[in-house]
């Protein structure tokens, strides 16, 4: 309950500091210097600065070098703060993430989204199989071309950039949409379904294999 | 890999400026630190990634990293090294990415640091307007303990190289019913939760080498740990451990806390044997973690207090004790961070992103700092656990507080997918921070 009052409170504090706020008047040392009793905590911390504390994690510029850990680089500005209400209202179940996105104000995840939104995506360096992934074509082009386009390179509205992408990354994603731990509306727990219902697991490995060998 | 985005790297360092120019698109020139030169000291986590920040935020600037060792390892992880399931190299970390970035690399080792210069044991004087020295521990040893000791039979292995492969091969050679004894140090130290993974992932490969019949004696000098229940919980579910006996007889693993006599006062290397509190303790093999400071040049360059750590500005990181000398990772007094790689890393962009500003004559930005730490407790079947933190700076500046975060779920809240995924994110996250850190 305290994590809910600090964004909010964080949140308006930085919406104050944002009216009419000039190039030399920064938020805290404008805040530090009223009369009135400094803030509690510092807020209004720039994009980049935000953003270099993901980075540690998703690697540089949101291009991630670990293969369970999602590049997050080119991916929608609105996916990323979605993504992000989730974890923090816990709809979605994650490990860390869930503990690290109740830290952000929602003003704070917008500029983290419009900065990583912004950076060259580049495709994950990793095998795939060939035959998995021609079959697996064909099932995006059946199941999944309607939302997630262009091979999965496409992230406009809510689509995650799937192109490219870590396969154990995409991997563990899918079987959290099967098992409800990850929400993605309905539409995206019943395609996963069908999907298994008519090719099985080989299914789900095809899909994996078809968006991981993608090049961006 | 792509290189960072350096001209958005420039927004960084304006605090308000920077949230403007970011949030319109537009770019906003500055005052030039054309000419201005930065000596980061110590190339670990901290230092070479505040190098690397520095210069990404302004390529104009001279940016020297100065480091003894040609090679890194990193201590992180190295437990995965002394339980067998990884080889030293894994560890390994060059500085040619850094170089291929435009930091000059000297390597030599620092002797002391003058108003605006630095200098080394090989002679060479480096001139700075503005200094980041990220030194790491040093050692309290207790009797009969010490740096050759260390390097020959008794290790601490805290710092990752050699005495990880001794510590490794020791373990190997261990018989089955053998004993080996960790001793971890006092607060504050290194790595809050490192001993602990450490016993986690030696009992690991014990039982997985078929040497069931040996243990694992810890001798703390503490009455609690660093993610204490997960540990102990882990060490039931794996290592036969009985939390209410500290150990038990089915147990692999038995903790003998300072209420109970674990605190040490000597080592004999050539018995092999410890002196606690409640006796003299036999091992096949030993591995004592010293008490822990600042390390020795910030000691040398009149940087540490009467506690032996650096005092400093929790916005800046620039020293209480000298001007224009930043002090950031495990040496400095944080407070409120824990003394991790991460926070090492965290506290680095801080701090680079505060230098730039200085040299601009421009006040630094509004910091923002995180920490996360993965401790590995079984491969088979995988466990992982880990903590995290998002940090603000507090009004007056006089601690930097954790505003959301904390451990890996227990107890009834076990989740055995998620436990098996967090080792994968353990291994995930060392390629990502090491290749944010070195470049490679």
């Amino acid at each position: 309950m305290q994590i809910k009052a600090l964004a909010v409170s964080a949140l308006v504090a930085a919406m104050i500091a944002g009216c009419g706020t000039s190039a030399k008047e920064e938020p805290a040392a404008a805040a530090a210097t009223a009369p009135a009793e400094p803030p509690k905590l510092l807020t209004g911390a720039s994009a980049a600065m935000l953003a270099s504390t993901c980075e540690g994690c998703h690697g540089d510029n949101g291009v991630s070098n670990g293969p369970a850990t999602p590049s997050i680089a080119g991916m929608s500005a609105y996916y990323f703060a979605e993504a992000m209400a989730e974890f923090a209202a816990e709809d979605t179940k994650t490990t860390i993430m869930t503990r690290i996105a109740k830290g952000y104000s929602e003003e704070e995840i917008q500029a983290m989204a419009t900065y990583f939104a912004k950076q060259k995506p580049a495709s994950a360096n990793q095998e795939t199989k060939t035959s998995l992934a021609m079959k697996g074509a064909n099932l995006h082009e059946e199941y999944c071309s309607e939302c997630h386009a262009d091979g999965g390179k496409d992230v406009s509205e809510d689509a995650g950039l799937l192109a490219g992408q870590w396969m154990p990354y995409l991997r563990n994603t899918l079987a959290d949409y099967r098992s409800g731990e990850r929400l993605g509306g309905k539409k995206m727990l019943k395609k996963v379904e069908e999907v298994v219902d008519a090719h099985g697991e080989e299914g789900i490995e095809a899909l994996v294999n078809y968006y991981g060998g993608q090049r961006l | 890999m792509s290189k960072l985005n350096r001209r958005d790297f420039l927004k960084f360092s304006g605090g308000a400026l920077g949230a403007a120019a970011a949030a319109t698109g537009l770019y906003i020139p500055m005052a030039n630190a054309a000419s201005s030169r930065v000596v980061v000291v110590g190339g670990g986590m901290g230092g070479a990634t505040a190098a690397r920040y520095v210069k990404m935020a302004d390529p104009s600037i001279d940016v020297t990293l100065v480091e003894s060792n040609p090679t890194y390892h990193t201590c992180f992880m190295s437990n995965l090294v002394i339980g067998h399931e990884k080889e030293l190299g894994y560890l390994a970390h060059g500085y040619d990415g850094l170089k291929g970035e435009g930091i000059k690399i000297v390597m030599d080792t620092v002797t002391a640091i003058e108003d605006n210069t630095v200098v080394t044991k090989g002679g060479q004087r480096l001139g700075f307007d503005r200094c980041i020295v990220s030194p790491g521990v040093d050692f309290k040893y207790v009797e009969g303990h010490d740096a050759t000791v260390a390097h020959n039979s008794i290790t601490h292995a805290w710092k990752a190289g050699h005495q990880t492969q001794v510590l490794r091969d020791q373990l190997g050679a261990m018989r089955d019913g053998g004993t080996v004894i960790i001793c971890p140090p006092r607060n504050p130290f290194r790595c809050p939760p490192g001993p602990y993974e450490r016993a986690s992932l030696i009992a690991n490969y014990l039982k997985n080498a078929g040497k069931r019949k040996s243990k694992i004696l810890i001798l703390d000098p503490k009455k609690k740990f660093s993610k204490f229940g997960l540990f102990r919980e882990g060490w039931k579910n794996h290592y036969g451990f009985n939390p209410e006996q500290n150990g038990g007889s089915t147990s692999m693993i038995e903790w003998i806390n300072s209420e109970n006599g674990g605190s040490i006062s000597a080592v004999d290397a050539r018995n092999m044997s410890v002196t606690a509190e409640n006796g003299i303790h036999k091992g096949d093999v030993i591995n004592v973690i010293p008490d822990q400071k600042a390390g020795k040049i910030a000691t040398v360059a009149g940087l540490t207090d009467d506690s032996g750590w650096c005092p400093i500005d929790l916005h800046t990181f620039e020293s209480s004790m000298r001007k224009n000398i930043h002090v950031i990772g495990d040496a400095s007094i944080a407070k409120g961070m824990p003394k991790s790689g991460y926070a090492a890393s965290s506290q680095a962009k801080v701090c680079a992103a505060s230098v730039v500003a200085l040299l601009r004559g421009d006040t630094p930005g509004v910091p923002s700092y995180v920490n996360t730490c993965y401790s590995v407790i079984s491969t088979q079947p995988k466990d992982g656990i880990s903590v995290a933190a998002v940090y603000r700076l507090n009004g007056d500046k006089s601690k930097i507080e954790s505003v959301s975060g904390g451990l890996t779920p227990g107890g009834e809240n076990r989740n055995e997918v998620m436990r098996d995924r967090e080792v994968d994110y353990a291994l995930s996250w060392y390629e990502n921070i090491t290749a944010n850190t070195f470049a490679d």
